[in-house]
């Protein structure tokens, strides 16, 4: 599996292969455009990067404006754009063909957009940056998914080619508009390690982006480009992003060495061209070393504190007492011992948990325990679920709990006897006791109003309005939905899915579909009100699919002739939600509403959006405000979303502004999902587009989730980024949470934390499943405490640290002008960087 | 013309008028003198079987402010083709077509037995016959079941080229588009949001033909006159089966302790919006079937808890009933934008407890629309009324009239001060408009948006001659009713009845005034007066009223000695007068005791529209006896004729009750009319059955058939009808043999009497 990360950029290597087509690989869907364009330019000549590194490198603060180069540059293209979305899909015309200019396009606009930086900020802090978006390339991408061998060969390239080729490219595929931008940037937050590996180079781009084309898009490219600017310096630290930085030492030995190879971080500074660049540790080798070590072996989490292997090895985990990485990753599984520390070494203390990561075959899922009408063991003071950290006394009669050390009775049906070594009897036959993750049914008490929950519902919600139905998109949904709802998510073992499914069209006015399996013939309901939207209809709206199959191919079939003839070009937006939110209301039950929709929604309802896309705002203060949903209808309407249990996945085929900073605001609170596809035309996107709903339809997911983290004594949980809704500071609140969606939680101590006892967390997640049982899934993790800043550094994990960054820095972008952002995510790696360099850099490496 | 009585019968067969009085006194003073105004009350559709339509169009008065049509009391010269208006005295030239005219030629309409004529409008399109069903869906499933096949059937009965229309409701309001292929659309509407004709259109994409319909006239005209939710039944007729047949009850969950919530006041509203914007100014009959109270929304009249139960008189006396006024004023808005349309609305509520027809009364009366109130959908009450509402003449064609207008002209000694009945004002103002209106008045033009042959209106006049300008000698005064109206064929046509009446001055000829009393029609004149008070007032304020007329009216007719009671004489065109007014003071009409108000609003909605027969059985219910001893009759309305060996047939109009006494019950229970020796027995059993079947047959709507006997719990109807004449005060000094006595404190009609002599003739009056 190994370089998966890369393979991200792979495809682009492979330019000509074909732009449109992702690895097949996961989480790719949104980005698939943006990045898509950039592939396309992007030339595999690697070799010859180096010459023109050296003479386009840091010396070359490109002019105030960088479009004028490449105008230069360019010469034959100028500036022409192929349409920028189109790009995957298209021919890319463009892109493959001009590929050998392009990087230089991308290498301007880089250095352009930190012209200040090279004086301002220490040298190695910019090319920290860079590397920042370059890092995350590396590792995280393919991160859980074990996906497309494609990965290794590729993934090289894209290193090489670095050095960025000829400057001139037209920046071409790049930058869509700026809202565009943004939504991905919306993306960042929810996704999880791997996806944002592609989302963090947005982040860059979303700054420039001003009319200039410049790099929006191009970001993955883009900062592979720099380094080679950086030449050197950078280059090892980017290597495989900035888990070279670690990296070197992982490799070097397991965890501990950081072989002196780390190159005294980018303190080299601007003597960079000095460095030699093949001692330059180079991530590929890094990855490929870690695959090496670890691939296809088992790791056992039994050992505290241990670093598990990158996200990009094939490995496979046995839980042992401790959550597997696949659910829980830390920046550092080795926390500093006291806050000054933390503070010193500016290493973020965090945690990424993805509770429903899917695990490969060859491991267990989990158990499910099962404690009757008592429901879950649980601490008496800090409500902690019984798990591996709980220590039994005074023969088995009490136990210590592992987080607030309260002593608890342990219940009368739950004693056991202790053994030789003070542990239960049972320890062996109780997953709770003896695994890191483990699932808890729960009882009526942890159900909504003391109901049962119901199974979760799917709502396909399909723009019927003129571009749709022209595009052909809604044969192409309809056609598929056919067969795609066979196979709708299951409960592990069950015959057939317990999800129920309901359909609705609209353009301006809504259309419900009554699809009773008793019915001859569908019945459609149309409602015009869009002003108080309602749910026309209770029973045979959401139905089984297998019993109504017969009705609801009937309706698939007619739904593209009946609105052959449309005419109606005005969409609504807020109604539609709003339609499916009162549907699961009504139903009792959670769900999800995949939405295909087309166009800005201008239609006189609640909810209308107005063009905002000012591009003079671009580049000055007021430019986060682009990024910025509308407030109001959207933001009451994503609260209610989440307290019903309501998650939304976007499908948009845009042609142009939508708006996609107040439309994403709903699926981005609501563990939902956007995928974009701009001016989307079946032949060249369906099949893109077809994979990602395939993908998103059958993928594992839990419902109206509400998630806890605990921690022992001496620091705490206090921040967390992601697809999730919080109306407290200690409840995440997730409308619905599946197998792709990570968390970020922010960890401050609290107090010192002992070398001895070490640190522990635990997850807790309450949730509904795909057949409608209510579910708390434990993961627990244990972490190692040092005083020692070398121990802390060698334990950093460079793919959760990419992940924290993009997600806070995601979130900085909202609330400060991205100038300043980007400074401070500078200066933090540079201070981080430097702090390693004081206290664990052999001296000798002052060169590198 | 031999006697009054004859005089008042060949008119009313003639003319469908019957008039309070009929020789006028001639001045304004005598007229109020007479207690009893100059009144008529008219049937514009009487059937009429010998009245053939012509196929031309009235010849109208010249005069742009009288516009008369031209009549048999028209003076007419032949000789110069001129013609003298008999309202205004214009004098007009026939027109081209009447050249050939002369004493022996006549036409139609100067021949004195048309003085009733109709008239064929061959201009205009025209225009078919529209049904909206708005259907409840909030009901028993028996009870749906049942109404579904009512529907289903009604649709056999519907002309082919008909316009059919459905809108069912629940929680929220379905409007049903019809005739779709493959898939059943319907728009849906929520149940808590009155919506107006506007918004309805926009939400239901209908937009009008085109802006330029107006200037396009004939051409915008001749579309198809359908749309999408109205369309023909040849058309959809098996569409729309299958959509009543796969009605299913209201999906929505009904918990414990709740009603359903039921959307009536906006499917009404929404089903008037729908017609409003298509067919604007066409007959069309809105045809809603409840089961229940309106529960939400905008004219809901209950809340959905019930623990609170709907409103009764009491509530509303002490003002207790919060949804009441709302609801009203929600359905009196929709009725007057229906009938300002010309759209009949109909309702047809089958619920054991009330459903808020009080409040909606005034959709059916403003419209001339159907009130009926059953127990169930599946009764034989609501099954044949309704059946019957499709009823067809001989010709083939609906015994029901659409968008009609009537209006009166008079002769200038006289003014028509308002009309009560099934109508809207149009305003009209003109000369013959009297200052004082009475009813629904201001105005010499009424709508009616439904009619049929029995519906009548009440209508008030008034005297306006000045004492001192007596009239000349054999001067009569003239009126002319003018009725336009949509024939069910689709034709367009004008009935013209016109009518003259001797004047006479009250002070020389008060005995041929008196002698031209119409006793019965000036009863329900009155009648429709008190009830039409009773709407507005407090009961026992109107009753004071209806006392003090009937006083003043003995003070001036009666024949007796000043302060002596035992002197007082009525003549015989007035002695039943006084009990007519007995029995309509204990009637529904007044009394609400006993009657929920939704029954109370049915009632007198039925007396205010019905013709002046059926009114007075309504008044006085009719009595027949059957025994051994002869051939059935008529018997008083009296304890005194409940007798142990009689079978009684009471017909109330509303029920039709057979009475079987002591002992003929005991006789059938033994068995005697099965034995063959007894068999006139099970003749006389059998006898009042067939009589009542046959008004069973002929009335409309259905009655209400009771078949009880002596003791039976349902004899009640019959003893709270009945004059008490006997009851426990005064049984044991009747002696034991006769009657039944009535356990009751109401007075008799017998202590009624005394006490109106003693009143009557009081010199302090």
């Amino acid at each position: 599996m190994s370089q998966q990360g890369y393979v991200a950029t792979p495809p682009y290597s492979q330019a000509q292969a074909g732009m449109g087509a992702y690895p097949a690989g996961s989480n790719q869907h949104m980005y698939g455009h943006y990045g898509g364009p950039p592939q396309a330019s992007f030339p595999p000549p690697a070799g010859s990067m180096k010459s023109p590194v050296s003479s386009s490198t840091p010396g070359m603060p490109p002019p105030p404006n960088h479009y004028n180069p490449n105008g230069q540059q360019n010469g034959s293209h100028p500036q022409s754009y192929p349409g920028a979305p189109a790009a995957p899909g298209a021919p890319a015309a463009p892109g493959a063909p001009a590929a050998p200019g392009a990087p230089a396009g991308y290498g301007h606009p880089l250095q352009s957009q930190y012209p200040s930086m090279g004086q301002q900020a220490p040298p190695p802090a910019k090319q920290l940056t860079n590397q920042m978006g370059a890092m995350n390339l590396g590792n995280y991408a393919p991160g859980p998914m074990q996906s497309p061998p494609t990965a290794s060969p590729i993934a090289p390239q894209p290193f090489q080619p670095t050095p960025h080729p000829a400057m001139g490219q037209p920046p071409g595929p790049l930058g869509p508009h700026h809202p565009w931008g943004a939504g991905q940037c919306l993306v960042l937050q929810w996704q999880d390690l791997t996806c944002l590996v592609w989302a963090c180079p947005t982040l860059d781009h979303l700054p420039q982006d001003p009319g200039a084309s410049s790099s929006l898009v191009p970001d993955p490219i883009a900062q592979q480009a720099t380094p080679r600017n950086q030449v050197s310096l950078g280059a090892r630290w980017q290597g495989p992003d900035g888990r070279a930085q670690m990296a070197g030492g992982q490799m070097a030995g397991p965890q501990p060495g950081f072989p002196g190879a780390f190159p005294g971080p980018g303190m080299a500074g601007p003597p960079q061209k000095k460095l030699d660049p093949d001692s330059i540790p180079s991530p590929t080798q890094v990855i490929e070393d870690d695959q090496a070590k670890w691939g296809g072996q088992l790791y056992a989490t039994n050992v505290r504190g241990q670093v598990p292997p990158l996200v990009t090895t094939d490995f496979t985990v046995q839980d042992q007492g401790n959550a597997s990485p696949r659910f829980m990753r830390c920046t550092t599984s080795c926390l500093p011992c006291t806050a000054d520390l933390a503070k010193q070494c500016q290493v973020p203390l965090a945690v990424i948990i993805k509770p429903f990561a899917s695990l490969p075959e060859n491991e267990t899922p989990l158990y499910v325990v099962n404690h009757g009408e008592t429901g879950p063991i649980r601490c008496n003071r800090c409500k902690a679920y019984m798990c591996p950290f709980m220590q039994f006394l005074d023969g088995g009669r009490r136990y210590q709990c592992g987080f607030c050390s309260c002593v608890n009775e342990v219940p009368v049906f739950y004693f056991q006897h202790l053994d030789h070594m003070g542990r239960r009897m049972d320890f062996y036959e109780r997953p709770e006791l003896s695994l890191g993750s483990y699932e808890f049914a729960a009882t009526l008490d942890y159900c909504k109003n003391n109901k049962l929950a119901n199974p979760p519902a799917y709502i396909f919600m399909i723009d019927v309005s003129f571009t749709n139905i022209k595009s052909g998109l809604v044969k192409l949904v309809c056609d598929e939905l056919k067969t795609l709802l066979d196979n709708l998510p299951r409960e592990d073992g069950a015959e057939s899915s317990a999800v129920r499914v309901g359909f609705v069209t609209y353009n301006k006015i809504l259309h419900f579909y009554n699809v009773k399996s008793s019915l001859a013939q569908p019945q459609m309901m149309v409602v015009s009100d869009t002003v108080e939207m309602f749910v026309p209809l209770l029973d045979g709206f959401l139905v089984s699919y297998p019993e109504s199959r017969a009705v609801i191919h009937n309706l698939l079939e007619q739904i593209p002739d009946m609105f052959a003839d449309t005419n109606e070009s005005e969409t609504v937006f807020a109604p539609v939600v709003q339609a499916g939110l009162e549907a699961l209301k009504a139903a009792e039950s959670s769900g999800k509403l995949f939405i295909f929709h087309s166009s800005i929604p201008t239609a006189e309802a609640p909810g209308k959006l107005k063009n905002r896309d000012d591009k003079k705002l671009i580049n000055t203060d007021k430019e986060k405000t682009l990024f910025h949903p509308v407030k109001g209808l959207y933001e009451q309407l994503t609260k209610e979303c989440v307290a019903q249990g309501c998650s939304v996945d976007l499908f948009l085929f845009p042609s142009q502004y939508l708006d996609l900073a107040t439309m994403g605001h709903v699926p981005a609170h609501t563990g939902g999902s956007v995928y974009k596809y701009s001016n989307f035309q079946v032949e060249t996107d369906g099949e893109h587009f077809l994979r990602d709903l395939r993908k998103d339809v059958e993928k594992s997911m839990g419902f109206d989730a509400i998630m806890r983290v605990r921690t022992s004594t001496g620091f705490r949980a206090t921040d967390f980024l992601g697809a999730v809704y919080m109306s407290n500071t200690t409840d995440v609140e997730m409308a619905a949470v599946d197998c792709d969606k990570a968390v970020t939680v922010e960890l401050k101590h609290d107090d010192a934390l002992s070398e001895e006892t070490g640190a522990f967390l635990q997850c807790a997640l309450l949730y509904t499943t795909v057949g409608g049982q209510r579910r708390l899934r434990v993961h627990n993790l244990s972490l190692n405490c040092s005083a020692q800043l070398p121990e802390l550094f060698k334990s950093c994990e460079t793919d959760s640290l990419i992940n924290f960054f993009a997600k806070t820095a995601y979130r900085a972008v909202l609330n400060q002008p991205l100038k300043s952002v980007k400074e401070i995510l500078v200066s933090q790696t540079a201070h981080m960087l430097a702090c390693y360099r004081k206290n664990c850099a052999s001296p000798s490496a002052a060169s590198q | 013309m031999a006697t009054f009585p004859e005089f008042i019968s060949q008119n009313e067969e003639r003319d469908g008028v019957r008039f309070s009085w009929n020789v006028w006194p001639s001045s304004r003073l005598e007229a109020t003198r007479m207690v009893v105004p100059v009144a008529a009350l008219f049937t514009p559709l009487r059937e009429q079987p010998d009245l053939p339509p012509i196929q031309y169009e009235p010849v109208l008065c010249s005069r742009a402010t009288c516009r008369a049509v031209l009549n048999p009391m028209c003076q007419v010269d032949y000789r110069a083709k001129l013609w003298a208006c008999n309202f205004c005295y214009q004098r007009n030239q026939f027109p081209p077509t009447y050249a050939g005219i002369s004493e022996v030629n006549q036409p139609a309409e100067l021949l004195p037995q048309f003085s009733t004529i109709e008239y064929v409008v061959q201009r205009g399109p025209q225009m078919p016959l529209i049904f909206l069903y708005v259907v409840d869906t909030c009901m028993e499933d028996e009870d749906l079941q049942a109404l579904k096949e009512s529907l289903q059937m009604s649709l056999s009965l519907l002309p082919p080229t008909a316009l059919v229309g459905l809108i069912t409701f629940g929680r929220m309001v379905q409007v049903h588009e019809l005739g779709c292929e493959g898939i059943s659309k319907s728009y849906v509407f929520r149940g808590t949001k009155d919506l107006s004709a506007k918004q309805l259109q926009e939400m239901l994409g209908l937009t009008k033909p085109s802006a330029s319909q107006g200037a396009r006239g004939q051409q915008a005209q001749q579309q198809p006159l359908s749309n999408r939710f109205l369309q023909p039944v040849q058309k959809i007729d098996m569409n729309l089966t299958d959509l009543l047949g796969e009605l299913q009850r209201d999906p929505w969950p009904v918990t414990q302790g709740k009603r359903p919530l039921r959307s009536l006041g906006v499917a009404m509203s929404i089903a008037v919006g729908l017609l409003e914007c298509t067919f604007p100014n066409t007959g069309a009959r809105i045809m809603t079937f409840i089961g229940g109270p309106a529960t939400q929304g905008p004219g809901m009249v209950v809340g959905d808890e019930l623990k609170t139960p709907i409103r009764s008189w009491h509530d509303i006396e002490k003002d207790n009933a919060k949804y009441m006024k709302k609801a009203t004023k929600h359905y009196e808005a929709l009725a007057s934008r229906s009938s300002a349309n010309g759209h009949i609305m109909d309702i047809y509520a089958c619920a054991l407890d009330q459903t808020g027809l009080l409040e909606m009364k005034c959709c059916c009366n403003h419209t001339g629309g159907y009130m009926v109130m059953a127990d169930s959908f599946n009764t034989s009450l609501f099954k044949q009324t309704f059946q019957r509402v499709f009823t067809k003449d001989v010709q083939g064609s609906f015994k029901m009239a659409f968008a009609a207008t009537l209006e009166i002209k008079t002769s200038r000694e006289i003014k028509v001060s308002g009309a009560i009945g099934p109508c809207v004002s149009l305003n009209a103002k003109g000369p013959c408009v009297s200052e004082n209106e009475v009813g629904t008045g201001g105005t010499c033009q009424w709508k009616m948006c439904g009619l049929d042959q029995s519906t009548t209106l009440a209508l008030y006049f008034e005297v306006v001659n000045q004492h001192n300008a007596p009239i000349p000698q054999g001067g009569r005064g003239s009126l002319q009713f003018v009725t336009q109206y949509q024939h069910s064929s689709g034709q367009k046509r004008i009935r013209v009845t016109t009518t003259a009446r001797n004047w006479a001055d009250a002070q020389t000829q008060i005995q041929q005034i008196a002698a031209s009393f119409d006793q019965e029609a000036a009863a329900i004149l009155m009648a429709r007066l008190a009830v039409q008070r009773a709407e507005s007032e407090e009961g026992p304020d109107v009753l004071r009223w209806l006392d003090r007329q009937l006083i003043r009216l003995c003070q001036k007719f009666g024949d007796y000695h000043k302060d002596d009671p035992n002197s007082f004489r009525f003549s015989e065109t007035f002695s039943l007068y006084p009990q007519f007014m007995f029995h309509l003071r204990r009637s529904p009409f007044l009394q609400v005791f006993n009657n929920s108000p939704d029954e109370s609003s049915s009632y007198r909605h039925q007396f205010l529209r019905h013709d002046l027969t059926q009114a007075l059985i309504m008044v006085q219910p009719v009595l027949y006896a059957y025994s051994f001893s002869g051939p059935p009759e008529p018997v008083l309305l009296d304890s005194s004729s409940i007798l142990p060996d009689r079978i009684l047939l009471m017909d109330t109009f509303f029920q039709i009750l057979i009475y079987h006494g002591e002992m003929v019950a005991q006789w059938r229970k033994a068995g005697y009319q099965d034995m063959p020796e007894y068999e006139n027995f099970r003749h006389l059993l059998q006898a009042p059955v067939d009589d009542a079947q046959e008004l069973l047959h002929t009335r409309f709507p259905m009655p209400r058939y009771i078949d009880t006997e002596h003791g039976g719990s349902q004899a009640r109807f019959l003893l709270s009808k009945v004059n008490p004449s006997q009851t426990h005060n005064n049984m044991y000094t009747w002696g034991q043999e006769s009657g039944a006595p009535i356990l009751t404190d109401d007075v008799s009609l017998q202590v009624f009497m005394d006490h109106l002599k003693k009143l009557a003739v009081s010199s302090a009056a």
